[in-house]
């Protein structure tokens, strides 16, 4: 099975065979960084190879349509609770540039004593399970051929399946996974004891299955009241970590610190997140840095988000980052939809490709206030550390309640989350390894009494599934009801049927926005955005944005809300793509009859770039096919291009409008084409029209022989001239 | 539950025995520290397992999620897997001579296992 990029990927075709499919790859892979590489005209210094197929940033069009890759791998987290619809979201990501799918699981997972089997709808997240790895594992070594770089599949290893979990994902070729004991403890009461030892073993099996490990130590900033007022105690929860590590068996060089920039705007962010950022790469420059974008203020403002996601990628570009995890935009008012991971994946590598070089050109003064405040940081971080030793180590800490308080260590405010040491969810079950204890198994931590006779213990057994991967057990489903069978019946059938819906998570879910501004008070507006969205018949509509704009005069608002309106692809008309004559037809006919265009920017409007591009020879206008081009500039009365049109022999007149306040792009093409019926030359020159408003049909409506809009190049008008003039002689 | 434990910003006072460390010194003293609070707790690791290593142990066997939960219960419960349930079940394939995948089926169908160490 391969993917071609104009098909949609078959998702039934990726279930087919599961129960023998093997990941082609395992572990980790980074981007290879390639330095002074010539894209276009421009050179790069920070970044990786590019891909073979993406989708480029809209403005690539201006230079050479080139989509520089950045150095650090990007991340999208994609969890919309069916899996199966996120593979066609992982696919579109995969085009954007983002190389790490990382799927959140489902509520309440990390209580569950044992695996999850089948393909169960998720809520929050998927349910993790060795069918749904294996299946979104098959999709995405399908993708990563086709966008020509490795993706890294990455989930959780916590809760207290952590060793399971890590076997299945070392099994099925899960690239990457956060590993934090302390996250089970502080954020899901997992008995403290039980956690560190399952953790040993779960690092151990990810150690040694080459698995990247980011930590949990950035939830402190999303829980604790003050973010930027934990630096130095998360400066001690990711050592702890990364020395838990290396003594399980991992290399630090996969062991990643995840990070947070913690504060946003209007709080004066460098202030806080620079020297945080430095500080901790000064600390752990053995390790990887995990950067990701803040979260914690993320509400119903989109907008707002990438801009504080920019300023963190901002702070990654000046300090380093291995890793860039990008955070949906929409994160703070529903599970992520289609286009924000889209959205956020293409406004960092935006400011990566922006920021190429930028440690060419400036450099952190370390003389000034950043190199005092990072020097702060460090020493309170380790009084933190003598003061867990001082209270008999870290399982005393913790039942003190010393982390996640809001003060500023040595600072306390009370406000700690405290653990007992013998409480917490699976509290008394961890077990003393007896004398005779043995695991017969590979990538073990810890004691194992081999037998006499036994060099590597999996020989006792044969060899185990790490070695000899047919041995995996394979279960398929256990719920006859809740699983992807049944689920993908109606994608099947409208893919069938080619069925068009909108939707923004799951197939067919209906959602669509509309967004809309109301001239009154924010209390007002929002119920009368109800009431109009439910006469635009959108089902269940909620108010999910709203900024004032004026406590009096207007509140813009975005609501969503259900359509149950489809279409399908065969009652639709779908414009035919023109076929452009041939270079060398266009030349000869251009030079056979001397062309001559004129062209302006018609009215009172000051806009030139457009027709700039269509008659430049430089950015592909019509000199380059030989048109001798007029162009008398902008505000210009239609009479006078009409006369510049008569004076040269100008066999096409080219306007462009760009203004449309009052309709005035349509009341100035009418003119131009009264003012040449009133010269009498109306048959003998071709009215062309463009603008970003402008259509054809609009043009032609107008009086015009055509209209061209955005995303037009030189090509397209020259095509046409020259078609129509061949007419006109035959 | 919260920790009531509150404490004014003594910063300055405590961080005198800092204050004349190099960087270098400040950044050794961090990872020295961290080793210490870090071995007691690695070394338990290394002497204890849980319900949990075991059925990672048994899935690395071969046995499917739903077998390696009724194992381990099974001998959670009868307190023998301080011996690594990977253990008990090779001792019982051993002492019936079948292979070790059915050893293990056996001891979910109720095999006896609590003489066998």
């Amino acid at each position: 099975m391969d993917l071609r990029p104009d098909k949609k990927i078959d998702i039934a075709e990726i279930l087919k065979n599961l129960e023998n499919y093997r990941a082609k790859k395992r572990g980790w892979v980074w981007r290879k960084h390639k330095p002074e590489q010539k894209l276009g005209e421009h050179t790069f210094y920070d970044h990786s190879e590019s891909l073979k197929n993406s989708v480029p940033l809209p403005a690539a069009k201006y230079f050479d349509n080139i989509d520089p890759q950045p150095k650090p791998v990007i991340t999208t987290e994609i969890a919309s609770g069916r899996f199966e619809d996120d593979i066609r979201r992982m696919r579109m990501a995969a085009w954007h540039g983002a190389d790490h799918i990382m799927v959140i699981r489902t509520t309440g997972q990390s209580h569950i004593d044992g695996l999850i089997e089948g393909t169960p709808e998720g809520i929050g997240g998927v349910p993790i399970t060795r069918k749904q790895i294996r299946a979104t594992r098959k999709a995405l070594d399908l993708i990563e051929e086709e966008v020509g770089r490795p993706i890294n599949f990455h989930s959780y290893v916590s809760g207290v399946a952590g060793p399971e979990v890590a076997v299945v994902f070392a099994e099925e070729g899960i690239a990457g996974a956060h590993q934090d004991p302390q996250y089970n403890v502080l954020y899901r009461n997992v008995n403290m004891f039980r956690s560190f030892v399952d953790a040993a073993e779960a690092k151990k099996i990810m150690a040694d299955a080459n698995i990247f490990q980011i930590d949990g130590a950035h939830n402190a900033n999303a829980t604790a009241k003050k973010a930027w007022k934990v630096r130095p105690e998360l400066m001690v929860q990711h050592a702890i970590n990364c020395m838990y590590s290396l003594k399980a068996g991992m290399d630090a060089r996969n062991i990643g610190l995840s990070t947070v920039p913690p504060t946003a705007p209007p709080a004066p962010k460098l202030w806080y997140d620079l020297p945080y950022a430095v500080g901790l790469r000064d600390l752990f420059s053995d390790f990887k840095f995990r950067a990701q974008q803040n979260t914690r203020y993320v509400e119903s403002d989109t907008d707002e988000a990438q801009i504080t996601h920019a300023i963190d990628t901002l702070i990654s570009a000046l300090t380093s980052a291995d890793l860039q995890s990008t955070i949906t935009p929409d994160e703070g008012r529903n599970v992520p939809w289609h286009q924000n991971n889209i959205r956020s994946v293409d406004a960092t590598k935006q400011v990566f490709n922006a920021l190429d070089g930028i440690k060419q050109f400036v450099k952190l003064d370390m003389e000034g206030p950043l190199g005092k405040i990072v020097r702060e940081l460090k020493e309170r971080a380790v009084l933190f550390l003598e003061e867990i030793i001082e209270v008999g180590g870290y399982f005393n800490a913790v039942e003190k309640g010393y982390f996640v308080d809001s003060g500023y260590y040595p600072e306390r405010n009370g406000d700690g989350i405290v653990r007992e040491q013998n409480g917490g969810v699976a509290a008394g079950t961890i077990i003393e390894r007896k004398d005779d204890y043995f695991a017969p198994v590979c990538s073990h931590f810890g004691i194992n009494h081999l037998p006499e006779g036994i060099k590597n213990p999996c020989d006792a057994i044969g060899g185990c599934t790490l070695c000899k991967p047919e041995k995996i057990a394979f279960i398929d489903e256990l719920d006859p009801e809740d699983n992807v069978n049944n689920r993908i019946k109606s994608l099947i059938e409208d893919e069938k049927n080619g069925i068009i819906k909108p939707e923004v998570e799951w197939h067919g879910d209906g959602i669509v926005t509309v967004e809309m501004v109301l001239p009154t008070f924010e209390e007002a507006a929002e119920v009368a955005a109800i009431e109009i969205a439910k006469k635009m018949t959108l089902i269940d509509p909620q108010v999910i944005h709203k900024r004032v704009l004026h406590p009096a005069e207007g509140t813009m608002l975005l609501v969503k809300g259900r359509v149950e309106h489809y279409v399908k692809l065969a009652d639709i008309k779908i414009p035919e793509k023109v076929q452009h004559l041939s270079d060398e037809v266009i030349e000869k006919f251009v030079k056979e009859n001397d062309l001559k265009v004129v062209g302006a920017t018609l009215g009172e409007d000051e806009h030139s770039v457009g027709l700039q591009e269509i008659l430049d020879i430089k950015h592909g206008g019509i000199e380059k096919w030989g048109f001798k081009c007029y162009y008398l500039g902008t505000s210009v009365p239609v009479e006078k291009l009409v006369d510049a049109a008569i004076e040269v022999g100008a066999k096409a007149i080219l306007a462009s409008t760009i203004i449309t306040h009052g309709d005035v792009h349509k009341f100035n093409m009418k003119k131009l084409d009264q003012v040449c019926r009133e010269k009498g030359i109306r048959d003998k020159v071709l009215l062309i029209s463009g603008g970003t408003q402008v259509t054809n049909d609009i043009a032609v409506e107008c009086g015009m022989d055509a209209g061209f809009g955005r995303g037009t190049h030189g090509i397209d008008v020259a095509d046409f001239i020259v078609k129509k003039l061949m007419e006109k002689k035959r | 539950m919260k920790s009531g434990l509150e404490r004014v910003d003594d910063f300055e006072v405590r961080r005198k025995h800092l204050a004349n460390l190099s960087d270098e010194e400040l950044k050794k003293r961090f990872w020295e520290l961290t080793e210490k609070i870090v071995e007691p707790m690695i070394n338990l690791a290394k002497k204890y397992t849980s319900p949990s290593i075991e059925r990672s142990v048994l899935l690395r066997m071969g046995f499917n999620s739903i077998e390696a939960n009724k194992i381990v219960d099974i001998l959670y419960k009868k307190d023998l897997l301080g011996h690594g349930a990977g253990n008990v079940v090779l001792k019982v394939s051993k002492k019936e001579n079948i292979e070790y995948l059915d050893a293990g089926r056996k001891i979910i169908d109720g095999y006896p296992c609590e003489n066998l160490f």
